[in-house]
């Protein structure tokens, strides 16, 4: 199975907070280090797909889709602990083999209290029945269409 | 935490850690069969004791030192034995080499780590052993699938597989297989008979010889999961990012190869738009590693880089199916394989129309290593379709679907021989 394991934002993050930064707690020092050789651990064993790191959310926008209307919102966005602030993707064998690779994750935001967030990914047999001939007639339609508009 | 959970957990940190234990197991007591057994008893008493423990901080060193005591005592009995008997050579024990003494395993435990998983993958493809066998020992010692789940991949009753491990192990022991890992050209020498059997499991998941079930995905994930390790151990091995970069390649049209219902769709009917784009970026970057270390070509990149020609194409019909044949030809040329040179004709078909294809499958048919396999007549029945010859393509069809093993795949000749007599079809026969 392929999971998306999610390193939720903090203060720190939010606030662009790297090490070398004097704002940082003396523990990121090591942070790099420790996540690069965590990082190299996943690789050799097969299990990361891709992974990054992602700038503060006043770098980001937002699209609010709300009957028909879309506004763009600015950011950084409030509930910090709900925003992401890096993400992997991994295959593994169950969700017990990404919790115990996650229990082996250094600390990603020494001197606050994080968290980090697994969600299994969609695969084909989560469909089943429901992904119908209709369906697959759709997305061929989408496909062609795309196609089309790529030619143009 | 309920029971189950708990063992999962526990199963979670063997399969992460077991490689690296038999590896470092087989390193200090020399001895595949005797690795396994005390890596199995540290995993026992891990189940006894982690639920209520919790698991360790480092739950890999804490299952090497379980078994370290184990092979201690083992290798103090096992001396004590021989001293009753007198004798320090040829005993009933099936480890070679001087088995060594127990300080001398307090310091092998240090040693080059990271030597243990190729050490471990290099005797379990030992040529030695026949290739079911090594498919088999690679899946239990470095994929930590248990006989059971092996057999349930492979339709085979559990008790043939526990079997072939066995004889496997013996093999290994009377051929005193040597323990050390090859370097340089000794090692490269090595790697052709690892990468067949990573392919060959890759194969049974991507397209299932035996059985309902067109695929087996999990299959897929365990190759191309000790191909990626592979790949990171050994990084200046061309052939080996050529492999990783097929199966990667292969692997992100698992989930459009295959209908609601069960049944393949082949390559030109696929909707491109569910290739897994992941899997195809990062089997464009091992393809591009593969070339940039290899010329001439090897047969992996080879066939990387035909996967890749479709990987680019945005649809059925942009596939550069000139650049295929050529590719091909490569491939003929350094494998003269009868299999190939069928692709090969497709190719062709493709690129420069169906009789042209026709006459090249036609040469094929005495071909003696084809005499049974299925995509013979299955190609000779499309490339007659398209070139309006409906009653000699549906025959041929109904024989390729009667040599056809997996039930999905035999349906899916019969539908098309069923077709041929209503509509010309046009061939499809690279998934």
């Amino acid at each position: 199975m392929r999971v998306m394991v999610m390193v939720k934002a903090t203060k720190n993050s939010e606030a662009g907070i790297l090490p070398g930064d004097p704002r940082a707690p003396a523990a990121y020092e090591k942070l790099f280090q420790e996540m690069g050789k965590f990082n190299e651990e996943l690789v050799k064993a097969g299990v990361m797909l891709a992974g990054d790191g992602l700038h503060p959310s006043s770098g980001g926008k937002r699209v609010r889709f709300s009957g028909g209307k879309r506004t763009v919102i600015d950011g950084p966005f409030a509930e910090t602990k709900e925003l992401v602030a890096g993400y992997w993707i991994w295959q593994v064998k169950s969700m017990e083999e990404a919790l115990e690779w996650v229990r082996r994750c250094p600390d990603p935001m020494p001197g606050e209290e994080s968290e980090i967030e697994i969600r299994p990914v969609f695969e084909a047999d989560d469909f089943g029945k429901e992904f119908t001939p209709e369906l697959r007639a759709q997305e061929e339609r989408l496909r062609a269409e795309i196609e089309r508009q790529r030619k143009s | 935490m309920a029971e189950g959970t708990r063992r999962k957990a526990v199963e979670a940190v063997w399969r992460i850690e077991s490689p690296r234990l038999i590896g470092g197991l087989v390193r200090m007591v020399r001895d595949v069969g005797l690795a396994e057994d005390l890596a199995q008893e540290a995993l026992v008493t891990a189940l006894e004791r982690w639920p209520s423990t919790g698991i360790p901080e480092n739950p890999g060193a804490w299952l090497m030192a379980t078994a370290k005591n184990r092979a201690i005592d083992h290798l103090r009995r096992h001396q004590m034995a021989e001293r009753k008997r007198g004798t320090t050579e040829d005993d009933a024990s099936l480890s070679h080499g001087a088995a060594p003494a127990a300080p001398e395993i307090e310091t092998a435990i240090d040693e080059d780590v990271g030597d243990d998983f190729l050490r471990l993958v290099l005797i379990a493809c030992h040529p030695v052993l026949s290739t079911e066998a090594r498919v088999a020992l690679t899946l239990r010692l470095l994929g930590g699938l248990t006989t059971e789940e092996i057999a349930r991949a492979f339709l085979v009753p559990e008790p043939t597989i526990a079997q072939r491990i066995v004889r496997a192990k013996r093999t290994l022991a009377e051929a005193r297989v040597p323990f050390e890992v090859p370097r340089g050209e000794d090692l490269t020498a090595r790697l052709p008979s690892v990468l067949e059997v990573l392919y060959l499991i890759f194969n049974e998941g991507y397209a299932a010889t035996r059985g309902d079930d067109w695929m087996r995905p999990d299959l897929c994930e365990d190759a191309l999961r000790l191909g990626r390790i592979l790949a990171e151990l050994v990084p200046g091995e061309a052939e080996v990012h050529g492999l990783v970069a097929l199966m990667e390649l292969q692997a992100s049209r698992l989930r459009a190869r295959v209908g609601p219902a069960g049944e393949p769709i082949l390559l030109l009917d696929q909707g491109r738009s569910r290739w897994d784009q992941l899997l195809v970026r990062r089997g464009l970057a091992a393809l591009a590693r593969a070339e940039a270390l290899s010329r001439p070509l090897g047969p992996y990149t080879l066939q990387a880089a035909i996967a890749a020609c479709h990987a680019r194409a945005g649809t059925g019909a942009d596939t550069d199916w000139a650049r295929i044949v050529a590719l091909y030809d490569a491939l003929v040329e350094l494998t003269r394989s009868p299999v190939v040179e069928l692709n090969r004709a497709v190719a062709v078909s493709m690129a420069f129309g169906p009789a042209v294809g026709l006459e090249l499958v036609d040469a094929l048919v005495d071909e003696p290593a084809l005499r049974s396999y299925h995509l013979l007549p299955g190609v000779r029945g499309d490339l007659l379709a398209k070139l309006g010859r409906p009653d000699e393509a549906r025959a041929e069809l109904e024989r390729a679907a009667s040599l056809a093993q997996n039930a999905r795949e035999r349906e899916l000749l019969l539908a098309r021989a069923r077709g041929c007599s209503s509509k010309l079809n046009d061939g499809r026969w690279t998934s």
